[in-house]
C-alpha cells in the first residue's frame, strides 16, 4: 500500500519536470472520473440535497411541490406513528449491535479451532445472507402463519397449543418477529467477517499468553478481543446502519402492523408518500432518519479518514 | 499418583468442555438450517394437506405442483427473465465506471482526490430511503419512470459508491512500477488502465461481481418504487404481490420464493470464494 501511494505522490513532480511526457495531462484523471462522477452526483448526492427541499414542501407526488416551510417537521414530531417507528428502530438497533455480534464472534472463535465439519457449518450459517429479504420475509411469514404455520403447528404437535397465537399480528410481539427474522439472516455475516480478522491474528501471541499463565477466557478477553477491535468497529457500525434502514422484512410481514405497532421509520416513510401520497411528509421522515444515520457515517468515515492519514 | 492424575482430570475436563462447546454449535446449526429446510419442505406439499394435518406429519403426497403454479399462475416465468434484464446491465456498468473512477482515485494525485473519494464512501453508506422521493421523480422526469431504464440506471449509480471504494483501495495495492514501465513503453493512459491494470484487478472484480449480483438481484424497495407494470417486475416485488393474492396457496409462494432464490444460490455454490472474500472487501480497511 505503501508504495503505491508514494508512487502516486511523487508522479505529478515528475511529470512537472519533465514537461508531462507521453501525453498524460493535468486532465487525465478526470476523464476517467467524468462518467462515474457524473452518474454519482446525479443520482445520490443531487437527490440527496434534494430531500431536504422536498421536506419543505406540500408535494403529492403528481402537481409541482409547494414551500411550507417547516410545518412538515412541526406535524412529525407531534405524531405519535413517528414515535413508534423510532423507538422500534431503537429496538432493532439494539438487537443488531447485541446477537448477531455475540454469536457471529462466538461462531468464529468457535469454528477456528477446527471443530469438525466447520466448512459445512460456516455454508449453513452464512447462507441466509444470500436469500433475499423478501424471502426471508416470505418464509418467516409462513412460519409464524397462525392457521397451519410451522411454529403453532409445531407447539400444538408438542401439546402446547395453548401457546399458539397470532405472532405478527400481536401488538407487542411483532417487532421482536420481525427482529428474529433479520437476526437469523445476519449473524452469518458477522461470522464472516470475525473469521477474516481471526486470520490476521498471530497464534503466538495466543500461545505466549498461555505460557504466562493465562486460561482460554483470559487469552481471548486480553489478546483476541483487543486486536478483533477494528473489525468490531467496522461490525458494529454496519449493524447500525443496516438495523436504521430496515424496511423489506416488515413491509413483507406486516407492512407496519398491526395499528403501526411494527413500523420503522423507512416503512412509515413509504406508507406517508406511496400509499398516503403525502411526499412532502415523507421526505422529512426521510430527511431525519438521514441526520440519525449520519452520525454513524460520519464515525465510520473517520475511521477510514484516519487510516488513510497513516499512509 | 496425585501428581498424574492431577493433568489427566485437567485434560478431561478440557476434553469434556470441548465437546460441550460442540455440541452447542451443532444444536445451533441446526436450529440455523431449520427454516430452509421447513421451506423446501414444504414446497413439495399440498397446503390442504399441511392445514389439515399439521406441518409434522408425513406428507399425503409429495409433487412438483406448487413449483409448477408459482412458475406459471404465479408469473415466475416472467418475474425472473426481469431480474436478469436489470440485474446484468446494471452489474457490467458498474463494475465498469468504478473500475474507471478507483483507477483515477488509486493512481494519481490530483486536486479533489481526497474529498471525491469521501463522496463516494459517504454516498455508499447512505440510509437510501433518502433518495426515495427524488430519485422517483427525476425518473419521471426523464421519462424512464417505469421502465427497466429505471432501476438499470439507478443501480448503476448508486453501486458506483460502493464499488470505488473497494477498487481504489485494492488498485493502490498494485505497485506503480509496472504501470511506469508500461507508460515508458509509450503505452496510452487508457492503455495502461485496460490491458494493465484490469487483468491485475481481476480477484477484486470478481469478489464485488458476485456480492453486487446479489445485491442488485435481491432490492426489493427500488423496484417497488420506479416500477408499476407488473409485465417489467423482477422477482423481488413480483412474489410479493402474490402475498397479497387470496388465491395464492402460501405452498405456492414457498415454492416460488425457493426458484426465486436459485439464481443466487447458484452463484454462491459456484464462486463461493469470491463471494466471501467480497463480504470482507468492505470492511479490510
Amino acid at each position: 500500500m505503501a508504495v503505491g501511494r508514494v508512487e502516486a505522490g511523487q508522479r505529478p513532480q515528475a511529470r512537472a519536470r519533465k514537461g508531462r511526457p507521453l501525453g498524460v495531462s493535468q486532465w487525465t484523471p478526470y476523464l476517467f472520473l467524468v462518467v462515474p462522477l457524473a452518474l454519482f452526483l446525479m443520482w445520490v448526492i443531487g437527490p440527496l440535497f434534494y430531500s431536504f427541499y422536498l421536506s419543505l414542501t406540500n408535494w403529492d407526488g403528481i402537481s409541482a411541490p409547494k414551500l411550507v416551510g417547516l410545518a412538515n417537521y412541526r406535524r412529525l414530531f407531534a405524531d405519535p406513528i413517528f414515535y413508534t417507528a423510532v423507538w422500534n428502530n431503537v429496538k432493532w438497533l439494539i438487537s443488531f449491535i447485541t446477537v448477531p455480534v455475540i454469536m457471529g464472534l462466538a461462531l468464529a472463535m468457535a469454528l477456528n479451532r477446527n471443530i469438525p465439519g466447520a466448512r459445512l457449518i460456516k455454508a449453513i450459517f452464512y447462507s441466509p445472507y444470500i436469500l433475499s429479504l423478501v424471502v426471508v420475509g416470505l418464509i418467516f411469514g409462513w412460519i409464524y402463519l397462525p392457521a397451519g404455520g410451522l411454529l403453532n403447528s409445531t407447539l400444538s404437535t408438542l401439546g402446547l397449543g395453548a401457546l399458539s397465537k397470532g405472532w405478527l399480528s400481536d401488538k407487542g410481539l411483532a417487532t421482536w418477529c420481525i427482529i428474529a427474522a433479520a437476526v437469523w439472516r445476519q449473524v452469518g455475516y458477522v461470522m464472516t467477517l470475525y473469521l477474516a480478522g481471526l486470520q490476521g491474528v498471530d497464534p503466538s501471541l495466543v500461545d505466549a499468553s498461555k505460557v504466562d499463565g493465562a486460561n482460554s477466557w483470559q487469552a481471548f478477553r486480553h489478546v483476541i478481543l483487543p486486536l478483533l477491535n477494528p473489525v468490531t468497529v467496522v461490525v458494529v457500525v454496519i449493524s447500525i446502519i443496516d438495523s436504521l434502514r430496515s424496511f423489506d422484512l416488515v413491509y413483507i410481514m406486516t407492512r407496519g402492523g398491526p395499528a403501526n405497532a411494527s413500523t420503522v421509520m423507512a416503512n412509515f416513510m413509504y406508507i406517508e408518500a406511496f400509499n398516503n401520497y403525502n411526499m412532502g411528509y415523507a421526505a422529512s421522515i426521510a430527511v431525519i432518519l438521514f441526520l440519525i444515520t449520519s452520525i454513524f457515517i460520519f464515525i465510520y468515515l473517520a475511521r477510514v479518514m484516519a487510516t488513510e492519514m497513516e499512509y | 499418583m496425585a501428581a498424574q492424575t492431577l493433568p489427566q482430570t485437567r485434560a478431561a475436563g478440557r476434553a469434556w468442555s470441548r465437546y460441550l462447546v460442540y455440541g452447542l454449535v451443532y444444536a445451533l446449526t441446526l436450529a440455523w438450517i431449520t427454516p430452509v429446510l421447513v421451506a423446501i419442505l414444504t414446497s413439495f406439499r399440498s397446503n390442504s394437506d399441511i392445514l389439515a394435518r399439521g406441518f409434522w406429519t408425513l406428507p399425503n403426497s409429495i409433487s412438483l405442483q406448487s413449483f409448477f403454479n408459482a412458475w406459471t399462475r404465479g408469473g415466475l416465468s416472467h418475474y425472473l427473465p426481469n431480474s436478469f434484464i436489470i440485474t446484468l446491465p446494471a452489474l457490467v456498468g458498474t463494475l465498469f465506471l468504478s473500475s474507471l473512477a478507483a483507477y483515477a482515485l488509486a493512481r494519481f494525485n490530483f486536486r479533489g482526490n481526497r474529498v471525491i473519494f469521501f463522496i463516494f464512501v459517504g454516498g455508499a453508506l447512505l440510509p437510501f430511503q433518502i433518495l426515495l422521493l427524488p430519485v422517483f421523480r427525476l425518473t419521471d422526469w426523464l421519462g424512464i419512470y417505469n421502465t427497466y431504464w429505471a432501476l438499470i440506471v439507478f443501480h448503476t449509480s448508486f453501486q458506483l459508491g460502493f464499488c470505488t471504494f473497494v477498487l481504489r483501495n485494492y488498485m493502490r495495492t498494485i505497485p506503480g512500477e509496472i504501470l511506469e514501465a508500461a507508460r515508458m513503453d509509450g503505452c496510452s493512459e487508457f492503455g495502461i488502465y485496460s490491458r494493465i491494470m484490469l487483468p491485475l484487478t481481476i480477484p477484486a472484480l470478481a469478489a464485488l461481481a458476485t456480492l453486487e449480483f446479489t445485491w442488485i438481484f435481491n432490492d426489493f424497495q427500488w423496484a417497488l418504487v420506479l416500477l408499476q407494470a407488473d409485465a417489467l417486475k423482477p422477482v423481488t416485488t413480483g412474489l410479493a404481490s402474490l402475498q397479497g393474492q387470496y388465491i395464492m396457496d402460501w405452498t405456492v409462494i414457498i415454492a416460488g420464493s425457493l426458484i426465486a432464490t436459485a439464481p443466487t444460490v447458484l452463484v454462491f455454490i459456484f464462486l463461493q470464494r469470491y463471494f466471501i472474500a467480497g463480504l470482507t472487501l468492505g470492511s479490510s480497511k
